[in-house]
């Protein structure tokens, strides 16, 4: 039987090989039972199963591997689910599916670190609007996965778009939004069985106009930015006291009696001071990031990301010094006033300057060609005499949101051992025309343009009117 | 005195307007280039003159007037400017500032005779961005406010001088008299479909008969109105069949209901959105009524279960009449991605710029002037880095009626300033 004895201590069995270098947990039997043992299994663990598959050879294709130049000629080799080689003059097993990618492109499987599918489903109405829980400023207590929906008919258009692997998070109504979730983008019943295995959580914190605008109107706390900053403030100390309190705990005789209560906002909050959640915060200005990163020196914290980051340019060395990775758009600007100086030129600027430049979504379309926005970004970059080149721009869509989300380590990349999450595509995918043939996850083939049976439809699609087909 | 922050945001964009002066007009020659005139196949290797803001020749092997500034157009393509058939362009500066959105009014005192005209801010920073992206025309269109006749659009030239009295801005004015049927629709009339039919029928009912009796309604002897009279007389040119009307429907069945509705009562319908106009398609070419489409738009709700990227291309092979809209602002600019998604989807290359230029030139009536690269039209083409639709083009140069349009914007400006982060002086003494 499963005992619960808090989160914090549960998060660093559950989730600290993904911030390291080891594989993931195996997800089998074993696995669990030895965490039963430890009395360190996390809630909801995933149970994430690959869907079929057989070794398979892609060859002669243009490889992308986003862990060095690109490569003609070459091949991948998938097998078990993962990479097993990739190069030239790789043999293909026996038995094993040899894919002729002849003219053909390979990149990693796509990742965007920012997207709301599942907790803003279409068809879009109020009943399925469970992204922000805009009922207090802080709400780190909620977690994002128990807001998706797997039957969102948006998650096969962004795996049919190149997209494996998605952080799902909450909106950025509060100072605390709440928990994000890593998910694979397979169809599957339940949300557990989408979540990437040993992914850690996120925590989503917003910057400037949100709060302030959807609390300030209703006369409440926060109104303004420096009320925004009081609140983090607040809640950070209570933070410190509680991740404190377990320690002692922890480390004391563990007293059955004497056990803290546990409080679900405040082991989120833990979880970031101890390494464990990945902070992710929705901040577009370049003075409030600045403040972000002194706030989290003043209370011992690491922000992993910014998320929007419409003036990162405007602080990429500080950025850069800090590693902190920005999650931006190719293009969006000037839809409220503290994103009235984007750029776009950003994303190639951050690189530049030697910083973790990603291209995010935050959008259902957006996601469904995240290629083409990184293509703008670098076209932006090229023509302004920026430093950058196409292995860059393939990067700022699979490397670095990987490095962003914690699961580098496991995808992101085409290097041998990881997870064979990749993409087939028509032809160059910074083109316009070119489009994803086959999709890959886990070694398995979860997507085909030419292939009915491998184009995956939501319950909610089934009786309407047929859409795309292959052209 | 102490300026108010409004008068110093406006000074402020009155600066950035005047970084972007076009130049004046004058002959130049782009020689060497793929050139696609619309009007007529791709040539290779040709020569584009413009003189005096007008196409002056166009063909393989014109002649370069003596004088004449010099373009290399090898390995560039050359193409008409673009037409964004429906964006809110000068009448939002930032989306959640509510003083800088004039594109929809709540007064229902005032829905047809709302003309998006009064409040194009000249000097905005959107029109530079997207002209510099190769948009040098574009469709000004209100939104629904209190009513879902929304009101009045224009159709502006992007590269002319901003000047506080739109002189040489406002190409067609009122281009068309928009409305929403459909969920929008419905949601202006009480919450069902059918009534706003009902309410859209009842308003051109009432200019008809406004039109016809107005010296008796004037001397209080003919029946009220559901409308205002200013209303009924911003009405009086779409009955008469000079102004088209251009409605936002994307359901199949809300589809046909205003075509049904467009015949009934005469008018010139102009497609808007029609997300699931492919199920329709045969309907809407019998029709002969030309479509306004997002080739993006793809995302299923309720009123468009339908929505495919291959939206266009279909509607296209029923021979239906399509143009292209970002249906945006900002970033009207990426209308190219959209022609690059379509062609992506099924749309012929040259189809997918056809619903740019020439197209969306004919449906809004300003054939005469703009579309097309042919002797005598305005000379607004843009010199390309290489295919259009690709993102890794750059637009090297913007010529509109003639001008070529300086490749600055408040956002190169920002580019400048913080190109280094050298803080010997701070980026606030920078250019």
């Amino acid at each position: 039987m499963m005992r619960w004895l808090g989160l914090p201590l549960a998060l660093i069995g559950s989730v600290g090989c993904a911030t390291g270098g080891a594989a993931p947990p195996a997800a089998g039997p074993e696995a669990a039972a030895a965490a039963e043992a430890e009395d360190e299994v996390a809630p909801y663990p995933s149970t994430y199963r690959p869907l079929p598959s057989q070794p398979t050879l892609i060859r002669n294709a243009t490889v992308m591997t986003a862990a060095g130049p690109t490569l003609e000629g070459a091949s991948v080799l998938l097998q078990d689910g993962r990479i097993v080689a990739v190069g030239t003059g790789l043999a293909a097993p026996a038995g094993a599916v040899v894919v002729d990618a002849t003219g053909k492109w390979v990149t990693p499987g796509l990742i965007d670190t920012h997207s709301h599918l599942g907790v803003y489903s279409a068809p879009g109405s109020e009943a399925l609007s469970d992204g922000n829980e805009a009922t207090q400023p802080n709400t780190a207590e909620v977690w994002a996965e128990h807001s998706v929906w797997p039957q969102d008919p948006q998650f096969p258009l962004a795996l049919a778009g190149g997209v494996t692997t998605m952080q799902i998070l909450p909106g950025s109504a509060n100072l605390f939004g709440g928990r994000s979730v890593t998910l694979k983008n397979v169809p599957r019943r339940t949300v557990q069985a989408m979540k990437f295995p040993g992914a850690p959580y996120g925590l989503k914190m917003a910057c400037g106009e949100n709060p302030k605008r959807v609390y300030g109107s209703r006369n409440q706390f926060p109104s303004t930015r420096m009320g925004n900053f009081a609140g983090y403030r607040k809640a950070w100390i209570d933070a410190v006291e509680y991740r404190d309190k377990w320690r002692r705990w922890r480390e004391g005789d563990r007293d059955a009696e004497k056990m803290p209560k546990r409080d679900l906002e405040l082991e989120t909050l833990a979880g970031v001071l101890d390494g464990d959640i990945l902070l992710h915060q929705h901040c577009y200005r370049a003075d409030e990031m600045a403040y972000v990163l002194d706030m989290a020196a003043e209370f011992g914290y690491r922000v992993s990301s910014f998320h929007h980051g419409v003036e990162a340019y405007k602080v990429r060395d500080l950025l850069a010094a800090h590693e902190v990775c920005a999650n931006l758009w190719a293009d969006w600007w000037g839809f409220k006033i503290e994103a009235y100086d984007g750029i776009s030129e950003n994303i190639a600027l951050v690189e530049e300057a030697g910083g973790c430049a990603i291209v995010h979504s935050d959008s259902a379309e957006g996601i469904q060609r995240l290629n083409q926005e990184a293509a703008k970004s670098l076209r932006a970059g090229i023509a302004a005499g920026i430093a950058v080149d196409r292995d860059d721009a393939i990067r700022w869509i699979t490397a670095n949101p990987a490095r962003a989300l914690g699961i580098l380590d496991h995808t992101g990349t085409l290097e041998p051992g990881k997870m064979a999450d990749l993409v087939i595509w028509s032809g160059d995918p910074f083109s316009v025309y070119s489009k994803p043939d086959q999709v890959y996850v886990d070694g398995a083939v979860a997507f085909d343009r030419f292939d009915p049976a491998r184009q995956p439809k939501t319950d909610f699609e089934l009786g309407l009117p047929a859409k795309e087909v292959a052209w | 005195m102490v300026r108010s922050s409004t008068q110093r945001g406006l000074a402020a964009m009155a600066l950035a307007g005047a970084l972007a002066l076009p130049a004046a007009a004058e002959t130049v020659a782009i020689v060497g280039a793929t050139v696609h005139p619309v009007s007529g196949p791709r040539l290779d290797n040709a020569t584009v003159v413009i003189s005096d803001g007008r196409v002056a020749a166009v063909g393989v092997g014109a002649r370069v007037p003596a004088g004449a500034r010099v373009i290399d157009g090898a390995g560039k393509v050359v193409t008409p400017g673009l037409l964004d058939s429906f964006t809110r362009l000068g009448v939002v500066e930032i989306g959640a500032v509510a003083g800088t959105r004039d594109y929809a009014t709540q007064d229902d005192r005032i829905t047809a005779a709302f003309n998006v005209v009064d409040a194009i801010n000249p000097f905005s920073s959107l029109l530079a961005v997207t002209r510099v992206e190769g948009i040098t025309r574009a469709v000004v269109a209100p939104a629904p406010g209190a009513s879902l006749i929304s009101g009045q659009g224009a159709l502006i030239d992007l590269g002319a001088e901003p000047a506080p009295d739109l002189a040489g801005m406002v190409h067609k004015n009122p281009v068309a008299m928009f409305a929403v049927l459909g969920e929008s629709g419905a949601q202006k009339a009480g919450g069902a479909r059918g009534a706003a039919i009902l309410r859209l029928k009842e308003a051109l009912e009432d200019a008809r008969d406004f039109a016809a009796n107005r010296r008796a309604w004037q001397t209080g002897d003919r029946r009220d109105y559901a409308l205002s009279r200013l209303d009924l007389e911003a009405l009086l040119p779409v009955v008469e069949g000079e102004v088209p009307l251009a409605i936002h429907v994307d359901r199949a069945a809300d589809i046909l209901a205003t075509l049904r509705l467009a015949r009934e009562y005469d008018v010139i319908l102009v497609l808007l959105g029609a997300a699931d106009g492919w199920m329709v398609a045969e309907q809407i070419a019998a029709e002969a009524v030309p479509v306004v489409v997002n080739p993006m738009q793809n995302l299923p709700t309720f009123d468009n279960l339908g929505a495919t990227l291959e939206n266009a291309a279909r509607l296209h092979r029923a021979g239906v009449t399509v143009a292209f809209a970002s249906f945006d602002a900002h970033n009207a600019r990426n209308l190219k991605q959209a022609a690059g998604n379509a062609v992506a989807y099924g749309m012929p290359w040259e189809e997918a710029l056809r619903a740019m230029t020439a197209t969306p030139a004919k449906l809004w009536g300003i054939a005469d002037r703009y579309g097309r690269l042919q002797v005598g039209m305005d000379a607004d083409l843009v010199v390309w880095s290489g295919d259009p639709f690709e993102p890794l083009t750059s637009v090297e140069h913007v010529f509109v009626e003639g001008r070529e349009v300086p490749m600055r914007t408040r956002q190169t400006e920002l580019l400048e300033r913080y190109r280094t982060l050298d803080e010997a002086l701070p980026p606030a003494y920078r250019n």
